[in-house]
């Protein structure tokens, strides 16, 4: 169970439901593959640095969990079949990348605190 | 001939600008790992157009110098800095 990090783009065109539904398909198919979802932030609709197939904005999500090897191949795999995942990173969280993903999840979580 | 070499005499004195003893900031700040989702961190070491600044400007190691290209065409590929701009800064 190796920890990683995925980074996908949505095409702005989608609604709040449409968006919605596909982020949930993502975390659903890697719960059915056995893999434990530590943490998800959608960072909204963003400005892209160069336009990607003529848009220039995307929603950008990640979500990090811990998964086997084997189940990455299928993920991406329904990532390049989505027409509607403009782009996708998937990452395997080497020691260091883990710990600062602990540090920058309780950061964020005293941020929320904060903000709310 | 020596001797005309030493006639010339500049106006002001050629600074030679001391050597700047350079240091890796990361060991230094002992940061350990490099993210490629914060866009803001990584242009330190972007020039105007975008392009990865050398070790020898930078004065960062070749482990950490390694890291850094390696977050910049993560960063790269999900967008989040471009592949080529102008005047980026």
């Amino acid at each position: 169970m190796n920890h990683y990090e995925t980074v996908f783009i949505l095409t702005p065109v989608l609604s709040d439901v449409q968006m919605k539904e596909t982020v949930d398909k993502f975390t659903s198919l890697l719960k059915e593959e056995g893999a434990v979802i530590v943490n998800e932030e959608n960072w909204g609709l963003r400005k892209l640095a160069y336009s990607i197939d003529k848009k220039s904005t995307g929603f950008y999500q990640l979500v990090e969990f811990d998964a086997d090897p084997t189940v990455i191949a299928k993920l991406e795999k329904q990532f390049r079949r989505d027409e509607r995942v403009i782009r996708f990173l998937t990452f395997r969280q080497e020691k260091y990348a883990a710990i600062y993903a602990e540090k920058r999840r309780g950061l964020k979580s005293t941020k929320e605190v904060k903000e709310n | 001939m020596a001797k005309e070499q030493s006639e010339i005499r500049y106006l002001t004195p050629p600074s030679v600008d001391v050597k700047k003893k350079k240091y890796c900031r990361f060991k230094k700040s002992g940061i350990r790992y490099i993210d490629y989702k914060d866009p803001e961190f990584l242009k330190k070491f972007l020039n105007e157009q975008g392009k990865i600044l050398p070790r020898r400007i930078t004065g960062t190691s070749l482990k950490f110098q390694r890291r850094v290209a390696q977050a910049v065409k993560r960063a790269r590929h999900l967008a989040l800095l471009p592949y080529v701009t102008d005047l980026m800064k």
